[in-house]
């Protein structure tokens, strides 16, 4: 059997911290937020974790979330840079 | 053949949190039997609001940590990153355009050689299963290999700059029909259920609890079991990225795409179609949604409603024969 396959590793970031290409950031309203996780289970990045918090690193800002959430506890803000 | 399928059965647990009770009813299951763990990594490099990433997401949940991963060259392909790096945490084998099933049929052979029960699954585009890789599917489905093949539908070649495939819908402008496309789409559902599988279903990104079940019980079926997702693609389809799972929505309320599954023949329309076969919403909401059917010729939009109209009772007539037996 060869030696070197070329396989690759399962990484997270394995295309760089992906919150880079963002436009717009969610901005959570803790006072409407009801927890109930409609932005977590839409989110195509799983960058919303179970206690729901945003993980910015990770996050593209396509705002999926935004839209999605029933309370409108989140809002998309310009990214300043 | 037949007597080899396995039964399937549904686990339905109660809802703790009252707020999951819509959930539930809609779909059957609820949101907290789904699993924590993710087998797709952050940072994948599909665009913002990709729905192929949000199906496949649910798709690994619901098969699990025992799956290889069957891809031909599609979005994802590209969506697992590069080489050194990957961002699927399952065994990913990546394979020539043709060839998805006919792969799969050996690794589905070989599995079972060792008597494990590892779960095979082709995840291909539009592309690779409804032009390219028919053949290989078709001969797949013949031979009754033990798998699962997904389909997931952005209605046109996405990876390589939204050429026109034999799955775009009548009317949708793409790089390659820049007048809007002058042939239906083709029905590759009634094309796998010639072959008659055990299983079949189609599915939409927007309803991911629908999908997690569905995608449950095609595992649990012995024999070549088939899932269609109609997976909205915002660059292609010309819509903002916050919109991806509104579009999904609008295509299943407008009965542009029907949910359903067919266990053993016996064709069953699911929750969220349900109201919408009974009185679709007009299918001007969905074309207005997209920038692909912009300026859409009337006469074609008439044709498109016509054969929604028809598709629709086709589906129910189906439904209702199926019912009596």
């Amino acid at each position: 059997m060869r030696k070197r396959l070329a396989t690759s590793k399962p990484t997270k970031g394995s295309s760089g911290k992906t919150g880079s290409w963002r436009t717009f950031r969610p901005v959570v309203d803790p006072e409407k937020c009801n927890a109930c996780g409609m932005c977590a289970l839409y989110c195509p990045e799983a960058a919303i974790d179970e206690d729901l918090r945003v993980d910015v690193d990770f996050c593209k800002g396509c705002g999926i979330c935004a839209t999605e959430c029933p309370k409108k506890a989140i809002t998309m803000e310009r990214e300043k840079r | 053949m037949a007597g080899t399928w396995g039964r399937i059965s549904t686990a339905v647990s109660p809802f703790p949190n009252p707020h999951y009770c819509v959930v539930y009813m809609r779909t059957g299951i609820s949101m907290a039997e789904i699993p924590k763990e993710e087998y797709v990594l952050k940072c994948t490099s599909g665009c913002a609001g990709c729905s192929s990433t949000l199906c496949l997401r649910y798709i690994l949940k619901a098969a699990g940590p025992e799956t290889v991963l069957v891809m031909p060259a599609c979005c994802t392909s590209v969506i697992q990153g590069a080489y050194p790096n990957t961002a699927m945490n399952v065994p990913v084998y990546n394979i020539a355009f043709a060839s998805a099933a006919a792969c799969a049929s050996g690794i589905s052979a070989s599995y079972r050689s060792l008597g494990k029960k590892t779960n095979i699954i082709v995840y291909a585009g539009d592309g690779g299963t409804v032009d390219i890789g028919l053949q290989a599917l078709s001969g797949a489905f013949e031979r009754g290999t033990d798998f699962l093949y997904i389909c997931y539908d952005n209605e046109a070649y996405g990876n390589t700059g939204m050429q026109r495939s034999g799955s775009t819908p009548l009317g949708a402008l793409t790089t390659t029909t820049p007048a809007g496309k002058i042939h239906a789409k083709k029905d590759i559902d009634s094309i796998v259920a010639a072959h008659s599988p055990p299983y079949m279903a189609s599915a939409c990104s927007a309803y991911p609890l629908d999908l997690f079940k569905k995608v449950r019980k095609a595992l649990e079926v012995r024999g070549p079991t088939f899932i269609h997702v109609l997976a909205p693609c915002p660059p292609g389809w010309r819509f903002p990225s916050d919109q991806t799972i509104e579009v999904g929505k609008l295509a299943v309320k407008t009965g542009m795409w029907i949910l359903w599954e067919r266990e053993y023949g016996k064709l069953k329309i699911s929750a969220p179609s349900r109201a919408a076969v009974k009185k679709p919403e007009p299918l001007a909401t969905y074309f207005s949604a997209q920038g692909r059917f912009k300026g859409i010729d009337p006469a074609v939009a008439e044709q498109l409603r016509n054969e929604v109209r028809r598709n629709i009772q086709r589906f129910v007539r189906e439904e209702e024969q199926s019912c009596d037996q």
